[in-house]
């Protein structure tokens, strides 16, 4: 590689569409994973809510699920579901639970037993006080669990590159450079891919902000 | 085809077990790398956590930054590396130094977090107690509260040595042996049995540490402390 120059701004200009490209396709991989993931997350922290005997074990296979290397479990996907969509997604999304469901069970037990009992005595129906109390003063802590599973997942898509030149987004760059011992393309595949992250992460930041008017207005008054 | 059985009879192949591609070797390599990067992780911020607990300055900085540090992915890391690497030594720098450089960024922030943690959230009563004994604050970090933290700092060792041995499979990708060159050759000659023999000992090497540092943990933990814990 000592001949070849960092960067070639050259190769970045004539493949601005490529690249465009897999930044979109970063997005697609990492939207549709953290959706199901935070649905099903959803899903696996009502259940311990209620159940609180299953906490436990949903945290325990949750947090063995993601001691599993992702590059162990996308190769041995292949086996299983072939080069397709689902082998790309399935770790990506098993990856979310251990992010998702303790912060968002933390979301909901953080509610006051004090608010939930005015908002009884005020006549809420249990939907309504689901909605209008219990869902708004989690979000501080739903949206931190949807920060790091995003950046989490968006870094894991790179890994995806090692099913071909279909995944991976911008790891594909990440990896061909690596092959074809070409620096400008590592470069805009692992910059662009951190890049993604950050943005995402501050994407997150502003929406608990608009979300959550009442936090910043307290912060305020002190 | 059935996975569990082509898995076993690999495993159980004993030309598997010799040869510069053998079990031992590819083992040897994960561990050996694992435990430089562990090791010199731990030489940068252990100190760095255990003097920013003592003192609590820049103690903003540790948990902000950690987690900000933490979230840089390695596949994306390693790769980064191998430009800058390269021009250091053109083999090693590509095939060695990127994989162990980003072992290190990895180790580096559960050990940091842990040891400032550790030694922050020792009772600052025991602290005022031991300074009003006359202690000097080098008897203080040492003899009272690295021991008081010990437990904590072990955890965040142990999150980090479960974490390395994880993702040092990447290497194989990036020219590194290691145990995760068993899962790039499995996937790349269609061989499941070798590819989920390679994920089966990668398990095993990660849950084997898991079971050593517990074991560890419960020997460090100071006896007056660990009485308490189990009354």
């Amino acid at each position: 590689m000592n001949s070849e120059p960092l960067v070639r701004w050259d190769w970045i200009g004539a493949h601005l569409g490529p690249i465009l490209d897999r930044v979109g396709q970063h997005l697609y991989l990492a939207v549709i994973a953290v959706s199901i993931g935070f649905a099903i997350s959803f899903g696996l922290a009502a259940l311990s809510i209620r159940r609180r005997r299953l906490y436990p074990f949903v945290t325990l296979l949750a947090t063995a699920v993601y001691t599993i290397p992702s590059f162990a479990m996308f190769a041995a996907l292949v086996v299983v579901s072939g080069l397709s969509i689902f082998t790309a997604e399935i770790p990506l999304v098993v990856y979310t639970f251990i992010l998702f469901v303790p912060n968002i069970v933390a979301g909901f037990d953080a509610v006051p037993q004090d608010v939930l009992d005015a908002a009884d005595g005020m006549g809420y129906t249990s939907a309504q006080r689901w909605w209008q109390v219990e869902l708004p003063l989690s979000v501080p802590l739903v949206v931190a669990g949807l920060r790091l599973a995003t950046v989490s997942t968006i870094g894991l898509v790179t890994v995806s590159a090692i099913l071909g030149d279909r995944f991976g987004g911008l790891g594909y760059y990440i990896l061909d450079g690596y092959h074809r011992h070409f620096p400008t393309e590592i470069l805009v595949g692992g910059l662009l891919s951190i890049g993604l992250a950050v943005l995402a992460d501050l994407g997150f930041v502003l929406l608990r902000r608009l979300l959550t008017p009442w936090a910043a207005a307290r912060a305020a008054a002190r | 085809m059935d996975i569990v059985a082509v898995t076993a009879q690999w495993l159980a192949d004993p030309a598997h077990w010799q040869g510069p591609n053998g079990i031992p070797l590819r083992l040897g390599e994960h561990v050996a790398l694992s435990v430089v990067s562990l090791f010199l992780a731990a030489l940068v911020a252990m100190p760095l956590g255990l003097w920013i607990g003592h003192t609590g300055r820049f103690s903003w900085l540790v948990v902000s930054s950690a987690n900000a540090w933490r979230a840089l992915p390695s596949f994306a890391v390693i790769g980064l590396l191998v430009p800058f690497t390269t021009l250091l030594d053109p083999n090693l720098g590509f095939i060695l130094y990127p994989t162990l450089a980003a072992m290190i960024v990895l180790a580096g922030p559960p050990i940091l977090v842990n040891s400032y943690e550790g030694v922050a959230g020792v009772d600052r009563d025991l602290v005022e107690a031991a300074r009003g004994m006359g202690m000097s604050e080098r008897q203080i970090l040492f003899g009272l509260e690295m021991p008081v933290a010990l437990p904590v700092l072990a955890a965040g060792i142990r999150s980090a040595a479960v974490q390395v041995i994880a993702t040092a499979t990447l290497g194989a990708t990036f020219g590194f042996g290691g145990l995760g060159r068993y899962i790039v050759l499995g996937d790349a000659n269609r061989d499941n049995g070798e590819l989920f023999g390679g994920v089966v000992i990668v398990a095993a090497l990660a849950l084997t540490t898991l079971a050593v540092f517990v074991l560890i943990e419960r020997r460090l933990a100071s006896p007056g402390l660990a009485a308490r814990t189990a009354g």
